[in-house]
């Protein structure tokens, strides 16, 4: 892809990112960094292109720490925000919060 | 394998960009949050596939036994981690992925050619550095593995100058290269500034810390889509680029402070050092049992919790305080501060967790007119967010900060560990006024005592 193409990408994609979270309520604060941090674990597309044209063992090695470690991102990114926004949902059954509390 | 054509595959990471920017515009509303979070899985779930598909890859198996391995430490932790400890798992995820990104740039070094793909090696490999160190840094300090307060050695901005004069000295040595030992030169003095970076930011500024280094992360994801030619993560990066860059102004304009006075501030006389001076004016201090006849026999009483409240994490005690006195007949409210907690919004979470109702939970310019008619205000480790000096005193570092309007409570009832300032290191001067009574110990404590009287009463 040329130059141009990606710095056209680049560009319009700041000003969409700018636009997107221009008014938010101060409430949805921490969930938005964790959904916009879960966001850039697909990094892990990038990490999986070089694991798998790795052409010596060392560099496979790096590579497959760099796929376990954007794996943890993007995963654990979307898995703690769901919990978050999950707090957001409504009431969940009386007491199961404190009984948990409780147990530790 | 390779059986999606050029074309094919385009497309279909167009459509997982659009899931991510549609996730983005999702989580600014309440309501479709949560199906915005699912919308960016389907989105990151949808280019795995087609990645796999998409690409001649070897050791296919073995990558996708180091998915399964990363997923399964990434989903328990995530699931079992307690909500106070919300803020630094983010942080971890945040700096690993900047970590991933780092390396999948030094790999591709050898593999690129051109002024503007080195450019983008070199911008990957120093900011991933930067934000796996500094994200480690705020995990510890969250953790308290560390000190929270700012930590400032001798010399220090001479030696930050120093390794950021020679960070951007190693990247030119890159770009004009290509070596590979510029590289490691450069991660590893990446990783130094990102140490060095976060160590002066105190406690409460963390959160913004790790909102920025967000941002980096993004920026950084950005640039390896660059260095790849993959358009996804050029986009996706970008779009946590600049959200982030956004999210960074409007959690640092709640608190009322600037990005660059939590950088730099400790330098420059530590405005951002909680002062530990303690003052020796007198205040009315009394015990768990006069604040619960207080509140017994109130009609409205307003909470006001916390940092301390989260530290403590008195949440549950106060969730259960809070319907003893419903049961009683005495309306409850909780008023809640943009930034009580350990990141904005952090408050809302954990109430919800303790399983206070959505509708108690009041913002604060709903709250703020209810004061003059409440009885009590009962502040649980909060201060700077209900300090009068924030609209009285033009000098004062927190000036012109929103605040919650305590000081025209009939009564106002402190909970807190001791006099020491809040953050903002200045003293507050409602605790000094006749109708404060204090009562002093750790949230969960004091709530507990103060419970178990409000139950005899």
């Amino acid at each position: 892809m040329d130059a141009i193409t990606l710095l056209t990408f680049f560009v319009l994609a700041v000003f969409v990112g700018f636009e997107v979270f221009s008014k938010v309520s101060s409430t949805l604060h921490t969930p938005l960094m964790s959904g916009a941090n879960a966001i850039h674990g697909i990094i892990l597309v990038g990490a999986v292109i070089v694991a798998g044209q790795a052409e010596s063992v060392p560099v496979l090695v790096v590579a497959l720490i760099a796929v376990l470690l954007a794996t943890v991102n993007l995963v654990g990114g979307f898995v703690v925000t769901d919990r978050m926004l999950e707090m957001f949902g409504g009431r969940r059954a009386p007491g199961s919060a404190s009984a948990k509390e409780g147990a530790k | 394998m390779n059986i999606l054509s050029p074309e094919l595959t385009a497309v279909l990471y167009l459509i997982a960009a659009v899931c991510f920017i549609l996730a983005l515009k999702g989580l600014s509303s309440p309501k479709s949050a949560r199906r915005g979070n699912l919308i960016g899985a389907f989105g990151a779930l949808l280019a795995m596939v087609v990645v796999f598909l998409s690409t001649e890859l070897d050791n296919v198996l073995l990558i996708l036994g180091v998915i399964a391995l990363g997923t399964a430490i990434a989903v328990p932790a995530s699931r079992l981690v307690k909500m106070t400890q919300m803020p630094q798992l983010v942080a971890l995820f945040n700096g690993v992925g900047g970590g991933a990104a780092a390396l999948v740039a030094l790999l591709e070094l050898t593999h690129v050619d051109g002024l503007g793909s080195l450019i983008a090696v070199a911008f990957t490999v120093l900011v991933g550095a930067v934000s796996f160190a500094g994200s480690a840094i705020t995990f510890a300090k969250l953790q308290e593995l560390m000190p929270t307060r700012p930590i400032v050695f001798p010399g220090a901005p001479v030696v930050i100058s120093l390794v950021a004069l020679g960070s951007l000295a190693s990247a030119v040595w890159l770009v004009l290269t290509g070596d590979v030992l510029a590289s490691y030169v450069l991660l590893a003095l990446g990783t130094a500034l990102g140490v060095l970076v976060v160590l002066p930011v105190g406690g409460a500024d963390v959160p913004i810390v790790i909102s920025l280094l967000n941002a980096f992360t993004g920026l950084t994801v950005a640039a390896s889509g660059l260095v790849l030619g993959n358009t996804l993560l050029l986009v996706a990066g970008t779009l946590v680029g600049a959200s982030g860059t956004i999210l960074t102004r409007a959690m640092a304009s709640a608190m009322g402070r600037s990005v660059v006075g939590i950088l730099f501030g400790a330098f420059r006389g530590g405005s951002t050092a909680g002062s530990t001076a303690m003052s020796d004016r007198p205040v009315r201090s009394s015990s768990a049992e006069d604040v619960a006849i207080l509140l017994g026999y109130a009609q409205r009483v307003i909470v006001v919790p916390g940092y301390g409240l989260a530290v403590a994490q008195a949440q549950h005690t106060m969730a259960e305080l809070a319907t003893t006195l419903e049961a009683k007949g005495i309306e409850v409210v909780f008023g809640i501060h943009p930034v009580a907690g350990r990141m904005p919004g952090h408050m809302n979470v954990l109430l919800a967790e303790a399983n206070v109702p959505y509708e108690v939970l009041a913002e604060m310019d709903e709250v703020n007119p209810q004061f003059k008619n409440c009885d009590v205000a009962l502040v649980v480790g909060a201060n700077d967010v209900v300090n009068p000096a924030a609209k009285t005193s033009p000098g004062s570092p927190i000036y012109g900060m929103p605040i919650l309007d305590v000081a025209s409570a009939r009564q106002v009832v402190f909970l807190k560990r001791s006099m020491r300032p809040g953050f903002a290191g200045i003293e507050n001067d409602l605790l000094f006024e006749p109708q404060t009574t204090l009562l002093f110990g750790d949230a969960k404590d004091s709530l507990t005592k103060v419970l178990t009287a409000v139950k005899n009463l």
